[in-house]
């Protein structure tokens, strides 16, 4: 290989000063139904995205009907309302509007996006779909075997496998996070129409529902078509539900699924983190972007550009009212799959051990901080974004405030996050691969007593 | 639907410079395509273009290893690449103070690649090809697809024919001496178009760009890709049968059909749309809810603008429902609409639903950057952005039945049908393709 001389030899040029950045402004109003609206008028294309926010998630089902929400939430614009000939999803259609909803473990969110012409169209059919749905008989059966069909795919897709299987391994049984948010074969083959009624009646309540609506439209303009499509709509706030988080134990594991011909492990590396709530929230996600949120965290750069390992490897927290889980998730070749469970383990371990130099803590605050806009670009986003804010109960200046607090936390805040969140002996590691290719060399690791599980992830004794 | 707004020139090294002013976010999109992709590839070489991707994020002469991606995250940027058939794009959105960074990375990789490139890492993203290929073809249900559909729609002799991942023993062969002569050949200003969207000054940004990306020489021309004209119709109906490690049989089945931009390519597009786009298409409304014989389907075109584009439907069998019986009732709404057409509430529904779906991916500075790339890269011509909802919204239902009538037939398709596999033998890898992000 011949070596060139350079074309050009510029230094790395210095940034220009920053332009001011805020959240879109969002104005909230309140219907005498209990209702609550929030407008966020956004006029950049002629586009409208339209939400709303339902007490209706996976952890306020009955015992024994899991995934009625999400079969609640599919079938709302299944069905005609009033004398119309037409099914709802298919008028939205017409519009060239989708409307799609669903169930998320607290909440259920029901949406539509539509070009600002068929704004008030839209907006009287979304006011249909969440007050009057008819929920026919024959599509919620379909939706149930719809469903049915997605578990019998999951057990042969070793991605989905992998996370299934992880969140069993997490949770005690007790806990609703332990299971499928959409429900596993036995409760969703259970779920009968008069399930969905009520479910329906019980949680679709105006006193408890926000709606949202984002972009192309004046706030009095938003306020007349919602009042005009869902005012009428009574029913108080149901109570609120609440997962329990505890963990199924407080000692390492590893969880081993045989599939046999696996052509790579996926690996799942974590425990029970913290409820979004938790006041150390900032230093958390600074913490978490080092070590395996951002492309050039500790843990991708070691699995991924100095071994070789995978295409990729990460560390999330999943926020959720109670506590959801932390994982480490990677896919690896078979051969280094002990090799790359202990690198990932070995940057969980001593992460906590110094706070990061201000070079590494300023590649993810200045991440965070600066990507913010880029973050809400369409009216889609900026109603999730609020919709969050919502589910959450977090104060209406959440955004304003974000990047400060973002700026605010210090080396020592990410350490002490560290220590705190970060539980090397709590780790429960789950394997989806070749037994007998991996689980010699990760027995030898001495990681914890080892669980075999066989490809449709039943435990063996 | 305001247009977008546009100003193209060229640098005297042949680079072609978009620019599209928004200043609604202080953020900023640049977009670099490169016209080369997987069809470019030499025999024994399949994958190349991809893993010359990966490369490009090893460093140049002023950034190292990974730094790119550091710069840019730090910079409060979001970045990526990728590679497709016949192109390589790489493109990052940052806060707009944060421009000239971007302009700067993108320059030096161009101009000055070659003096960063080890066989260290080399022998690196080649192993992480490897797990990519592993991770989205190998251990994935149905993950061969992408692989077989090219191999299947095109002659072996087709540029389009052969795996744009590669073959792990192509993948093993690529040594630093095919990196510089891929950089050579392809990765000239000539060769690549460059798009700033959002928030910019346009003066400051001419400026830029004429700074950066001036002094990088043109090169000395590409080969010409082989002949890539093929017929209008397949002539038969060829089937292939994929036994996989999958519980439920899936048919894959794929028309030729008009090249993206051409005059019959937008009646092909509402065609997919009222097959499989949404609820209320055909495939979904027959088989998914009255039938009740699928538990998903889809149809679309690959947007090919060479040689011939694939209209493709994508149909999963609900459970109980054999792999024969799912091909027939497919066929059976093929049939239907190569016989007997559309109406005109169908094309209205699809336009409607394809129109809502082009003015939303507008919105972001990244997606507005891609598609003027796109249109410059293929047609010279970024304007085609504010035309294709005209285009769709003259699309009458004649113009589909046409289509149908022609293209639908059983003389025009081919299909992979993948059923369950019950002897544990795995099926012998094939050539085949898609596209990939780094």
């Amino acid at each position: 290989m011949t070596t060139p001389t350079l074309v050009t030899d510029f230094p790395q040029p210095e940034p220009g000063q920053p332009r001011d950045y805020s959240f879109p402004t969002f104005g909230s109003y309140q219907f005498s139904n209990g209702l609550r609206l929030v407008v966020a008028p956004v006029h950049k294309l002629p586009v409208v995205t339209v939400l709303a926010v339902i007490e209706a998630g996976a952890v306020s089902e009955p015992v024994n009907r899991e995934g009625v929400a999400q079969i609640t939430a599919r079938a709302l614009a299944e069905g005609r309302a009033g004398d119309d000939a037409m099914e709802l999803a298919d008028r939205f259609e017409l519009l060239g509007a989708s409307f799609g909803a669903r169930a998320d473990w607290e909440i259920t969110v029901a949406s539509v996006t539509t070009t600002t012409g068929h704004l008030a169209d839209a907006v009287a059919l979304f006011g249909e779909a969440l007050t009057a749905p008819s929920f026919p008989e024959r599509e919620i059966e379909r939706l149930k075997a719809e469903r049915l069909s997605d578990l019998l795919q999951r057990r042969m897709e070793p991605r989905g496998l992998a996370d299934d299987m992880f969140v069993r391994a997490l949770y005690d049984a007790e806990s609703r996070y332990a299971r499928a948010d959409e429900g596993e074969a036995e409760t969703v083959s259970a779920i009968t129409r008069d399930d969905v009624v009520a479910f329906w009646s019980e949680r679709y309540r105006p006193g408890s529902v926000t709606v949202v609506v984002a972009g192309d439209v004046t706030a009095e303009d938003a306020r007349r078509l919602v009042e005009a499509a869902l005012g009428s709509w009574q029913g108080e706030a149901p109570i609120p539900a609440q997962a329990t988080d505890q963990p199924a134990r407080l000692t390492r594991a590893v969880h081993l699924v045989h599939k046999p011909d696996a052509a790579q492990t996926e690996i799942r590396l974590g425990h029970v983190g913290l409820p979004r709530l938790h006041p150390d929230y900032f230093a958390v996600t600074v913490m978490n972007a080092l070590l395996g949120g951002l492309f050039n965290s500790r843990i991708n750069l070691n699995l991924r550009e100095a071994h070789g390992y995978t295409y990729g490897a990460h560390s999330y927290f999943d926020w959720r009212r109670a506590a959801g889980p932390f994982l480490v998730s990677t896919a690896v070749a078979s051969d280094v799959t002990h090799l790359a469970a202990q690198e990932a383990l070995k940057e969980l371990t001593r992460f906590g051990d110094a706070p990061p130099e201000a070079r590494e803590l300023a590649l993810a605050v200045d991440y965070l901080d600066g990507v913010f806009p880029i973050r809400y670009e369409s009216t889609s986003a900026i109603a999730s974004a609020i919709a969050g804010m919502i589910s959450f109960g977090l104060p209406e200046d959440y955004y304003d405030s974000y990047r400060d607090n973002v700026r605010a936390v210090t080396p020592q805040a990410v350490q002490d996050a560290a220590r705190r969140h970060l539980h090397p002996d709590r780790l429960q590691l789950l394997l989806v691969g070749n037994e007998s290719e991996i689980r010699g060399p990760v027995e030898a690791m001495e990681f914890g007593p080892l669980f075999r599980y066989d490809d449709e992830g039943r435990r063996e004794e | 639907m305001p247009k977008i707004p546009i100003d193209q020139y060229s640098l005297p090294s042949g680079l072609q410079v978009v620019l599209s002013e928004d200043h609604t976010a202080p953020i900023v999109a640049v977009n670099l395509w490169y016209h080369v992709g997987s069809a470019n590839e030499r025999a024994g070489r399949t994958g190349f273009a991809h893993l010359f991707e990966h490369m490009l994020f090893q460093g140049s002469a002023h950034v190292a290893a990974n730094e790119h991606f550091e710069l840019i995250e730090r910079a409060g940027g979001t970045l990526n690449g990728s590679t497709w058939l016949d192109r390589t794009n790489y493109f990052q959105t940052v806060p707009s103070n944060q421009l000239e960074l971007a302009l700067w990375l993108e320059a030096d990789r161009m101009g000055n690649l070659l003096p960063a490139m080890t066989q260290q890492k080399l022998d690196t993203q080649r192993d992480v090809v490897k797990n990519e290929r592993r991770w989205t073809v190998d251990n994935q249900p149905y993950g061969s697809w992408w692989e077989r559909l090219p191999a299947l729609a095109f002659p072996p002799d087709h540029p389009f024919h052969h795996s744009l991942m590669g073959s792990m023993d192509d993948l093993d062969a690529a040594s630093l001496d095919d990196v510089a002569e891929f950089f050579a050949t392809y990765y000239t200003p000539d060769n690549a178009v460059l798009t700033i969207a959002g928030d910019f000054d346009p003066v400051e940004t001419r400026a830029y760009v004429e700074r950066y990306f001036g002094p990088i020489p043109r090169g000395a021309g590409k080969p010409p890709l082989r002949d890539m004209s093929l017929p209008p119709l397949f002539g038969d109906w060829r089937r292939e049968v994929v036994p996989d490690d999958v519980m439920l049989p899936r048919l894959i089945l794929a028309f030729r059909s008009p090249v993206f931009g051409s005059q019959g390519y937008w009646a092909a597009s509402v065609c997919g749309a009222i097959l499989g786009m949404r609820r209320g298409s055909r495939l979904q409304r027959a088989l998914v809810r009255e039938r009740q014989v699928a538990s998903d389907a889809s149809a679309f075109t690959y947007d090919l603008t060479k040689g011939s584009d694939l209209l493709v439907v994508d149909v999963t069998a609900r459970p109980e429902i054999s792999a024969g019986r799912l091909e027939e009732e497919v066929a059976r709404e093929v049939d239907l609409i190569h016989t007997q057409g559309v109406t005109g509430a169908e094309v209205a529904r699809a336009v409607a639903l394809i129109e809502t779906s082009l003015v939303t991916s507008l919105q972001s500075a990244g997606s507005r950057a891609d598609r003027l790339s796109l249109y410059t890269t293929y047609f010279g011509d970024p304007q085609r952005i504010n035309s294709e909802i005209d285009h769709y919204r003259a699309v009458s239902a004649a113009d589909v039945s046409n289509f149908a009538r022609e293209r639908l037939g059983p003389d025009n398709r081919v299909s992979l049908l993948y059923v369950p596999r019950e002897d544990g033998a795995r099926p012998d890898a094939v050539d085949g393709k898609t596209e990939v992000a780094a």
